[in-house]
């Protein structure tokens, strides 16, 4: 079969590319050319070339904000899509009680991130937050203002509060894509549960599960929002990632050469993790022909 | 392998059944012999899943009880009853390979490694898949897939029976005979206890020594192909088995003949009709001769279909549908008439055979 080849169909695409344009190339490569440049107000611009980058990628600060953030996003992965995926396997398939757990997964992810950050500010005071309070009359020094530690879980817990659901809504939907002729079949072959899980329901979620790991590594890399209402970063820098430092670059110290060099590394780690998800978790399963016996 | 008995099993969708027409088993009791090769028969719907279903415990019956071997298995699970079931598509376990596919049943089971081998290999030689052992299921085609869950039916030795649910539609139709034929090869082989539902009649009479024909929600007819052919107990079997189907016409009792409209046909005796009771005449296209004008009841031809070897000739009857077959190298006469013997006539009273004498 032969292919027509049609270059009138670019036609169609160009009002798409004129709108992602100015949403996105646009000011990517505003930000690209303030990256190159030094200024110090009255709109004067001075070359600086690589210096931007040279100077971020020696900073300490931007390394510890860095591996801070990847801390972060392994810790609630590590959590929210094995919790996901439990939580999912346990929802019922039918009957009343699929409209109330979906309801109920949902309300969540509908809270402004904001309001979330201020629920979880209060709920953690010590003085008269529900949860401080409680721990530390149970003993458990609890201070998110002053602990590290404290401030970090406070952060993950609220995190997996807030979005453990998007997994669920995902790998429940993945699940109940499953035909029925599944797990009949597993009950003939005698398949334990582990079996059936291992075997059926995983595999069935695997692209379900791609999704869910994409979105919540780009969207945990990039939080700042509720930890910043929470903490603001601290104690100390201890909870400053680094969505958090280029805003302070950027608009606190008014940096825009170092913030806009900052944005694009930040920008292309994002890129690079993603894409290598993306392969390792596709080829996961792929049938690789064997070198004898084919 | 068992015997298997079903009980006045009647099964139903919905929570409190009132009355027939909820049901969509009504009461089937019957024996699967041990060793026997079955073919449930029917339309779509009619019934034939759901009692392949309660057979392996994926379904529990509304009513009735269930034996293997004189046991009741009604309250055991699927795992419990040792029975292997082939579906109508494809359900292969993706990330594994077509070798480990048809190990799973065995390897669940705890057959030591050495046998599984052994059983593997055998079975892949039997769906011809042995070329593809080492790959992923998932790329497979359709008809490849559904050999693997054919395969994963027939691993296992010890089963009490072995349940095909339409299990070659997806195949090819060489394939399809090829499959068939190495299933009856198992069959006599082994002497599995085998139940195929189907709605294929050339697949149900080829492959069962019993075909179970059933017809909303009942058995209409437990008998050998040769049984169905020539006394169909239910006017609906006469008309699925056969192509064409049997001719039925509505008739009337005169003395010792049937009347169809202006014709009177000799019957070899009746009894057993009650008054009241609406009755038909039924007549394979087979045992119909024609005749020049005169000679029986007079039909018009609607159309004649050459088929090679014989040729069906469309007729209609006093208005009802009539068919004949007539062999290659006989005539067909200008206006003919249709002539049936006595002894190939069967009387259905309300759709069913009515006892005759003699």
């Amino acid at each position: 079969m032969e292919k027509t080849i049609n270059n009138k169909a670019w036609f169609m695409v160009l009002p798409v590319l004129a709108l992602v344009a100015f949403s996105a190339v646009i000011p990517l490569m505003t930000v690209v050319n303030y990256s190159v440049q030094d200024t110090f107000g009255n709109n004067q611009f001075f070359w600086a070339g690589t210096e931007w980058f040279e100077e971020l990628l020696a900073s300490e600060r931007f390394r510890d904000a860095l591996v801070r953030n990847l801390i972060f996003s392994f810790s609630i992965l590590a959590i929210e899509i094995p919790l996901g995926i439990f939580i999912a396997l346990c929802m019922p398939r039918k009957g009343w009680g699929v409209p109330v757990c979906l309801v109920l997964m949902a309300l969540p992810l509908l809270v402004p991130w904001n309001v979330v950050g201020t629920i979880w500010q209060v709920f953690g005071r010590a003085d008269i937050g529900l949860l401080g309070y409680t721990l530390n009359n149970l003993g458990i020094n609890y201070n998110y203002t002053q602990d590290p530690v404290a401030a970090w879980i406070t952060v993950i817990v609220m995190d997996v509060w807030h979005w453990t659901s998007l997994v669920v809504l995902l790998c429940y939907a993945g699940l109940v894509s499953i035909p029925e002729a599944y797990y009949q079949a597993a009950r003939i072959d005698g398949a334990s549960k582990w079996a059936v899980f291992r075997y059926i329901q995983l595999p069935k979620m695997q692209r379900v599960l791609l999704i869910a790991v994409l979105l919540r590594f780009m969207d945990s890399f990039m939080i700042y929002t509720e930890p910043f209402v929470v903490t603001g970063g601290g104690p100390g820098n201890s909870t400053t990632f680094l969505s958090i430092d280029l805003v302070k670059m950027a608009l606190g110290q008014f940096d825009l050469g170092p913030a806009a060099a900052m944005s694009l590394v930040y920008f292309l780690i994002i890129l690079v993790f993603s894409y290598v998800f993306y392969t390792v978790m596709t080829n996961v399963g792929a049938d690789k022909p064997q070198a004898k016996g084919e | 392998m068992a015997n298997i008995e079903l009980n006045h099993i009647r099964h139903s969708y919905l929570p409190n059944p009132q009355s027939k027409t909820d049901y969509a088993l009504k009461e089937v009791h019957h024996t699967f012999e041990d060793g026997g090769a079955y073919a449930l028969l029917g339309p779509s719907g009619c019934g034939k899943t759901t009692l392949l279903n309660i057979i392996s415990g994926l379904l529990r019956p509304s009513e009735g009880d269930l034996l293997f071997d004189g046991v009741s298995v009604r309250d055991l699970p699927t795992e419990a009853r040792n029975i292997a079931q082939v579906f109508q598509f494809p359900v292969v376990y993706d990330t594994m390979s077509v070798y480990d596919n048809l190990a799973f049943p065995l390897r669940n089971r705890g057959v030591e490694e050495s046998v599984v081998d052994e059983t593997v290999r055998h079975i892949l030689g039997i769906i011809d898949l042995e070329s593809k052992a080492h790959r992923k299921a998932q790329g497979l085609t359709a008809d490849e897939k559904q050999k693997i869950s054919l395969g994963r039916g027939l691993v296992r030795a010890d089963v009490n029976a072995i349940l095909f649910d339409e299990p070659l539609t997806v195949i090819d139709p060489h394939m399809k005979w090829v499959l068939r034929s190495q299933l009856k090869h198992l069959h006599k082989q082994f002497g599995y206890t085998m139940v195929y539902v189907t709605h294929d009649q050339t697949e149900a009479l080829t492959f069962a020594d019993k075909v179970v024909v059933m017809y909303e929600g009942e058995v209409v007819q437990i008998g050998t192909p040769d049984e169905l052919f020539q006394r169909p107990q239910h006017t609906f079997v006469g008309y699925f088995i056969g192509s064409p189907g049997m001719n039925v016409v509505p008739c009337t009792l005169e003395g010792e003949g049937a009347r169809i409209g202006s014709n009177v046909v000799p019957l070899n005796g009746v009894n057993g009709v009650g008054t009241g009771q609406s009755l038909e005449l039924g007549v394979r296209p087979e045992f119909v001769t024609l005749k020049p004008a005169g000679e029986g009841m007079p039909i018009q031809v609607q159309a004649v279909e050459d088929v090679g070897r014989y040729r069906i000739v469309r007729a209609k009857l006093e208005d009802y549908d009539f068919n004949a077959i007539v062999m290659e190298g006989q005539e067909i006469p200008e206006n003919p008439s249709a002539v049936i013997s006595a002894e190939n006539i069967n009387l259905y009273a309300d759709s069913w055979l009515v006892g005759r004498e003699g």
